[in-house]
């Protein structure tokens, strides 16, 4: 299991120095590090959250958005018509609730076909292992660079430590 | 009452510099029209984001005042968005809200900014300076002021349904993008 605070020191070695979203129980651990380091701007949905990683990036920062997968549905208009097109790339750090089958009713349709929903939506995602860590990292680094276009880690329950052990 | 193409113009003339974001629809049309300016951030889709994006712009450049143009369907869409403003309390953000009580660029069907007080709102959620204004001496007093004050601050300006024969924003999307960032660097 990756430390939560090894993670987001990881992400600031990369080069994202704003971070916004809304929060997540699997993402509970390193939303608690970046509280802890200052540096977590709280967003009430993740379109709005999306949408401020827009303006931080236009004005030289490194945005990261953290969100559950449902975030995904949330803020697709957003990321499609201001993100996407207007070529202003985010990370977005999300994780992936309902993955196979197993979680509340709420989660599993969204945890079934968000590879597919990602594909569709155009956004290069790429899903964390503890073993392929630096490779993840360093491949959303370039994506995000080379690609200009949101570009999604997704964390499964228990790669990252969250707030319970 | 004013039309919002002319609160538009008699703002924009007491700007220089500033990073202005302005919301999809007419507005970017309009803007465009009166006065374009490379600090200028047209938004085309999107709607609901304005004042997200100009707070995202507001918290990574603290020096800089920055300025949202929104509207009435706009802030009803984005409305959570006060909420984050009025927590964060950013003292460069200037929201002005051109209210014309209706979404204007789809056939004027009405919003509901008729009851509802939107500067009302700012204000409970935490905006440090909220007023609401129609004509254009008052409209540039209270701007001039806002400028001068700590935000986060929002002016509400009551404008008509009249609306300027403008073109759809000319500059593609990346442009605008690459356009924006260099000249508020």
């Amino acid at each position: 299991m990756i430390e939560s605070d090894a993670f987001v020191q990881a992400l600031q070695d990369i080069g994202v120095d704003f971070f916004t979203g809304v929060p997540d129980s699997i993402l509970g651990g390193i939303i608690a590090e970046l509280m802890e380091r200052r540096i977590y701007v709280p967003a009430v949905r993740e379109d709005e959250a999306v949408a401020m990683a827009a303006g931080a990036y236009m004005a030289g920062r490194v945005p990261a958005v953290l969100m559950q997968n449902s975030g995904l549905g949330t803020s697709l208009n957003t990321l499609i018509s201001l993100n996407y097109i207007y070529q202003q790339p985010c990370i977005l750090i999300v994780s992936w609730r309902g993955q196979g089958g197993k979680d509340a009713p709420e989660h599993l349709v969204m945890g079934e076909v968000m590879p597919q929903f990602l594909d569709t939506m155009k956004i290069p995602h790429r899903t964390l292992t503890e073993k392929t860590a630096v490779e993840d990292l360093k491949w959303l680094a370039e994506t995000f660079m080379k690609q200009r276009v949101p570009v999604a880690l997704v964390i499964t329950k228990g790669v990252v430590k969250g707030l319970h052990p | 009452m004013q039309s919002r193409a002319m609160a538009m113009a008699a703002i924009l003339e007491l700007l220089t510099d500033q990073p202005v974001i302005i919301c999809n629809g007419f507005p970017s049309r309009e803007v465009q029209k009166i006065a374009d300016r490379p600090t200028h951030f047209y938004m085309i889709g999107s709607m609901g984001s304005a004042a997200a994006i100009g707070l995202g712009v507001a918290l990574s450049k603290p020096k800089k005042q920055v300025v949202i143009f929104d509207g009435d369907g706009n802030v009803l869409m984005g409305m959570g968005t006060l909420a984050t403003v009025g927590a964060l309390k950013p003292k460069n953000f200037i929201h002005v809200v051109f209210d014309n009580e209706v979404y204007g660029t789809t056939g004027n069907q009405p919003t509901i900014s008729n009851v509802v007080q939107l500067e009302k709102v700012a204000k409970a959620a935490g905006y440090a300076n909220v007023e609401r204004v129609r004509e254009r001496e008052d409209l540039v007093y209270e701007f001039k002021d806002m400028l001068k004050k700590d935000g986060p601050s929002m002016l509400l300006v009551k404008v008509n349904e009249m609306v300027e024969d403008a073109g759809r924003v000319a500059l593609d999307p990346p442009d605008i993008t690459k356009r924006f960032m260099k000249a508020i660097q």
